[in-house]
């Protein structure tokens, strides 16, 4: 069995199965419950944001998520297979033309919006 | 005389249930074959011989298949001693008897022997972490120079010669090299895969040799104490 079979194999139980998840595309507007532990307390966080990125795949899959936050960016990069987030909704999808959406960062105001894509057309051609 | 040889797999990372992101080594450990049984009476001292991964006969030697044959075994690629703390626990393991992962069942700690990544020749700056020369104030070509390597001429306990063990540039890696107390995240007997939090020596494919660790660092010997 060749190596990253291997690897594959020992940490399939820590990747979340296909289903439990929705379906991420660049563009989506999120919401990521992630979860926050104060001292012995536990709670839920909602992070809004749009997803600007995706790497990696398997058990090291990231998703970088940006907000704005009181007229500043604010971007979070979650591991989607770690226990702390809970859940990822998926409130808004857009229309977009590249993998990474980089150039929202430079972007002000309106020009910052994206494109909704209305039909999810887009998604299935 | 818990240890074992085993192979780096690669690494990847683990999540504990609370959500911790722990950086793991796979290593495939084992199984081994005991091919050699020390004793005071035969070899002066005791301990315990075991040889790791079984390959072809024409890829091995005559003296290796002539040795592993007489523990019933094919030719086996690596071989390791483990030196026992006295005959009798010796003469408890037999020849052909098979260890394998669970042998580390319990261990918090071990210690991973391999060979580190080959870096060729290198200069100070690489191997020693010199600074090198200045970049200005007139410096030319000699910014990444050792710079004095000493008088030959002074008495100063080396005589005629550059002193012995003097830092220069030479090979780098491709040596033996051991870490000590790495985390034991997972056993996998029935596998026998076993994940250690953080690097290993060398690179995948290379071979170790994975021992409990006998002599802790401060905190996790606190930690060892505490279970």
């Amino acid at each position: 069995m060749n190596r990253s079979k291997i690897i594959e194999d020992v940490v399939a139980s820590q990747v979340k199965p296909e289903g439990t998840m929705p379906q991420l595309k660049v563009g989506d507007t999120l919401d990521v419950h992630y979860k926050i532990i104060e001292g012995d307390k536990e709670r839920v966080q909602i992070f809004q944001g749009v997803l600007i990125a995706q790497k990696g795949r398997g058990i090291n899959k990231m998703i970088t998520v940006r907000r704005i936050v009181a007229n500043e960016g604010v971007e979070r990069i979650f591991p989607l297979n770690s226990p702390r987030v809970e859940k990822v909704d998926v409130l808004r999808r857009a229309e977009v033309r590249r993998a990474k959406l980089y150039y929202l960062r430079d972007r002000q105001g309106k020009s910052r919006r994206l494109r909704e894509d209305r039909e999810g057309s887009k998604a299935k051609a | 005389m818990p240890a074992i040889i085993g192979k780096k797999i690669g690494m990847t990372r683990y999540f504990t249930a609370d959500g911790k992101n722990i950086p793991v080594t796979v290593i495939q450990a084992g199984p081994c074959v005991v091919t050699q049984v020390k004793t005071s009476e035969t070899d002066g001292y005791a301990a315990v011989q075991l040889g790791f991964e079984e390959l072809a006969a024409r890829n091995s030697s005559m003296p290796v298949i002539g040795h592993d044959a007489k523990a019933g075994s094919d030719p086996l690629r690596v071989h390791r001693e483990v030196r026992c703390a006295s005959d009798d626990e010796a003469k408890g393991f037999e020849l052909g008897q098979r260890i394998d992962a669970s042998c580390l069942d319990g261990i918090k700690f071990v210690d991973v022997v391999g060979t580190s990544k080959g870096k060729g020749f290198t200069g100070t700056m690489v191997r020693w972490n010199f600074k090198g020369l200045c970049a200005s104030h007139g410096t030319e070509r000699k910014h990444r120079s050792p710079g004095s390597i000493g008088s030959h001429g002074t008495d100063r306990g080396h005589g005629a010669k550059i002193k012995k063990g003097k830092k220069m540039a030479g090979h780098l890696g491709d040596e033996r090299v051991t870490v000590r107390c790495l985390d034991v995240v997972s056993i996998d007997a029935d596998k026998n895969i076993i994940l250690v939090k953080g690097a290993v020596p060398g690179a995948s494919n290379g071979y170790l040799f994975i021992r409990a660790s006998n002599r802790l660092y401060k905190r996790k010997a606190r930690i060892q104490a505490g279970k």
